[in-house]
């Protein structure tokens, strides 16, 4: 490759390696979740390649990204879920609060409960709206009598904004919700148990476009309560709900910033491609 | 005649027809290079020998079902006949000697008065041989020139060929349903005499079974109660054994869906279902020769002197274990069809992974688990070797599993083996008592199939 070297300024990209870009951010304090040189394998393959990023407590964090580019893979280790993939397989830190969740002693079981997690197609368990909320505080130990668990119940749903639309059937079954109404639940389920963080793994790309707006509202009610990280393949949802974004392309960041500087002002020709739609 | 050789001149003049279809097929392709066959000529071939062997065979059936009354009315028209008493046991015995000794297989007759029907045994048997013969072969011979003289370049042979292969499977399919059926209807028939002899209310409700095959005179309806051989049957085959299988089932279901890696799931799931394909009288002499003198031992040792050598306990515990792959493998396809989000979305939640499967995969896979217990209860039974061989004969009415007790099956085996002739109401019982137990089976694995549906719905 003895080609003249382009004119390189920080939006021509050569090929092979490059430091992601992490465009300015205002001071977001410390951070909830830190990753750092994180690498996960599905055996032998490499899903996700040395990333590195700081997801801020207050605000909601997108990660975008075309099909397979390991977004979900990276969210989904953020609270261990890889865990009950056989063969799959982390390398790195990551940071919550400042404690290594991959260290030798860490107790899976309190790291979710810390780090809740809403998934693609809303999973409802096959039991009555009050059961699916009150699961979690039960196996938690977090009430002592049922005026407490009902409280709970009734403030998580409410924080999911379906209190009102389920108020009067609590005993009915959660799968016989609508789809918008059963993620909702979900959502309500992951506050029951009070997490520190909420990952959403697509939330809404089994939903119509009006469910979609509620989660997005809901999204936007929830940010500075909980540390949100939200997965999505819409750009347009990612522009509406975050304040940061992450785009990953084949296993790394390609370029995190301000949500408003990585739509509006790209610095790197990958990430402009992929909003301009140019592919992904 | 013997069928054989009606079977196999169908087949052979298929054989003919379907060679000569074939040629034909390829005449018609040589004719004419360019066109093309509807179909290929094998087709042309197969559906000349159906229409060939078929017809032939169905009247070779038929035949064989209504030529011996005719060849009867024959002898019974000649007046040789007449000697013969009016009915009863005699006259089918001197029939069936004639006719064995026209047919060449014994050499003489006992009785006297059969001898003068050997002759026009002879008579009949070539007369109506003959008949069927030469009309199977007019049969064959007609099917196949209807059927050879419609073969055209541009006949449909192929469909037709296809419909008739339909057929065939439809008929194999039948063949399970009919037999169904016949079962129904002889046990109907023989039931029926039953509860014409003892009243249904005794034998339902009574509590004391003690029939007597050799018993001559009135029926003692009191001697049928059968209470104490479906609490047998429920105290071995739904209560003890369930208490192993259960467990058991349902708690390797859950090892082998959720803890074992793949490689041991490969060998141990198998390893599993070949339980249920050891022969039932293996486990029935590993229940009467190991486990029921332990039992006892066991039962004497804490001070129960009333223990015998063949009791509920050791027929029930094995026919557990051999019942305990019926629960496992529809308890591990019912939890293995429980969609793995759910289980994420528990184990995301913080459950751990026993929670998980306590409270949400069990519950989930509780009508595919239900279902399975059930079909085990409707095997467990109708089981009848384990409980001859170790749960005994005598009908005791009692909670005590250490004491012998039968079961239906057990009673069922014990009155069509004995020495009581076959009208005699105590022989009779076997069929009311596989009646019960056919109607419980089957609703057992009716209700089985309904919750199975049902839960497949729910999950699409």
């Amino acid at each position: 490759m003895n080609a003249p070297l382009p004119l390189t300024d920080a939006t021509t990209e050569p090929t092979g390696e490059i430091a992601p870009i992490v465009n300015a951010l205002p001071d977001d304090g410390p951070a909830k979740i830190s990753a750092r040189n994180v690498s996960v394998f599905y055996g032998a393959k490499r899903a996700i390649d040395d990333v590195s990023i700081d997801v801020p407590n207050d605000y909601v964090t997108a990660f975008i990204g075309p099909s397979g580019c390991g977004k979900s893979t990276f969210l989904r280790s953020l609270n261990r879920m890889n865990d009950t993939i056989a063969h799959a397989r982390v390398e790195g830190e990551i940071l919550l609060d400042g404690q290594d969740i991959y260290r030798s002693g860490m107790d899976v079981v309190q790291l979710r409960a810390r780090v809740g997690m809403v998934f693609q197609k809303p999973n409802p368990f096959p039991k009555s709206i009050y059961e699916n909320i009150a699961y979690g505080p039960r196996i938690h130990g977090l009430t002592t009598s049922k005026s407490e668990l009902d409280g709970i119940v009734e403030t998580s749903l409410q924080r999911a904004g379906l209190w009102e639309e389920v108020k009067d059937r609590l005993a009915d079954s959660g799968t016989a919700l609508s789809g918008g109404q059963q993620q909702r639940l979900c959502i309500a389920r992951a506050i029951a148990v009070d997490p520190e963080v909420i990952l959403m793994d697509e939330p809404c790309s089994a939903l119509d476009p009006i469910a979609t707006a509620r989660i997005e509202e809901l999204i936007d009610e929830l940010r500075g309560r909980y540390a949100i990280v939200i997965v999505t393949h819409s750009m347009q949802q990612a522009a509406r709900v975050s304040q940061r974004t992450a785009f990953f392309h084949m296993g790394k960041i390609v370029e995190y910033g301000t949500t408003s500087d990585i739509f509006t002002n790209p610095r790197q020709e990958r990430t402009k491609d992929y909003i301009t739609g140019r592919y992904g | 005649m013997s069928p054989a050789i009606l079977l196999l001149l169908a087949f052979g003049l298929g054989l003919v027809g379907w060679l000569a279809a074939r040629s034909r097929a390829w005449a018609f392709r040589r004719a004419a290079p360019h066109a093309r066959l509807h179909s290929l000529p094998g087709f042309h071939a197969w559906y000349v020998a159906l229409w060939i062997a078929v017809p032939a065979l169905v009247f070779a059936v038929v035949w064989n079902a209504v030529s011996p009354a005719l060849i009867t009315a024959h002898v019974l028209a000649d007046p040789a006949a007449a000697a013969l008493p009016g009915f009863g046991f005699e006259r089918e015995a001197m029939l069936a000697q004639a006719r064995a000794v026209a047919e060449g297989k014994a050499y003489g007759v006992f009785m006297p008065e059969a001898e003068g029907l050997i002759a026009p045994y002879r008579v009949a048997l070539t007369r109506y041989e003959s008949i069927g013969l030469v009309v199977t072969i007019l049969v064959a011979l007609a099917g196949g020139a209807f059927a050879f003289l419609r073969l055209k370049p541009d006949f449909t042979a192929r469909t037709r060929v296809e419909r008739a292969v339909m057929g065939l499977l439809l008929i194999a399919s039948l063949v399970a349903i009919l037999t169904t059926a016949g079962i129904i209807v002889s046990l109907v028939f023989e039931t029926v005499r039953f509860f014409g002899m003892v009243s249904p209310i005794d034998f339902l409700f009574g509590t004391h079974w003690a029939p007597d095959p050799m018993s001559t005179g009135a029926v003692d309806g009191k001697q049928f109660g059968a209470i104490p051989l479906f609490w047998g049957t429920i105290y071995i085959g739904a209560i003890i054994a369930m208490l192993v299988a259960i467990p058991l089932g349902l708690m390797s279901a859950i090892f082998l869906t959720q803890y074992a890696s793949s490689t041991v799931r490969k060998v141990m799931k198998p390893l599993l279902e070949i339980l249920a394909g050891v022969p039932t009288v293996v486990y029935g002499y590993f229940a009467a020769l190991t486990v029921a003198p332990a039992v006892r031992d066991f039962a004497q040792g804490i001070g129960i002197s009333s223990a015998s050598t063949e009791s509920a306990v050791a027929a029930g515990l094995v026919m557990g274990v051999m019942i305990i792959p019926f629960v496992s493998s529809m308890a591990d396809d019912s939890i293995a069809a429980v969609p793995d989000s759910l289980r994420d979305g528990s184990l995301a939640m913080g459950a751990t992974r026993a929670e998980t499967i306590r409270k949400v995969l069990v519950p989930a896979a509780l009508p595919g688990i239900v279902a399975g217990i059930m079909l085990a209860v409707s095997r467990a039974i109708g089981e009848t070797m384990i409980v001859v061989m170790a749960a005994g004969a005598s009908a005791n009415l009692t909670a005590n599993p250490f004491q012998s007790m039968t079961t239906v099956t057990f009673q069922i085996v014990a009155m069509l083996t004995g020495e009581g002739s076959f009208d005699h109401p105590a022989t009779l019982s076997a069929f009311a008592l596989g009646m019960v137990l056919f109607l419980v089976t089957l609703a057992l694995n009716f209700i089985a199939l309904r919750v199975v549906k049902r839960y497949r719905e729910a999950y699409e």
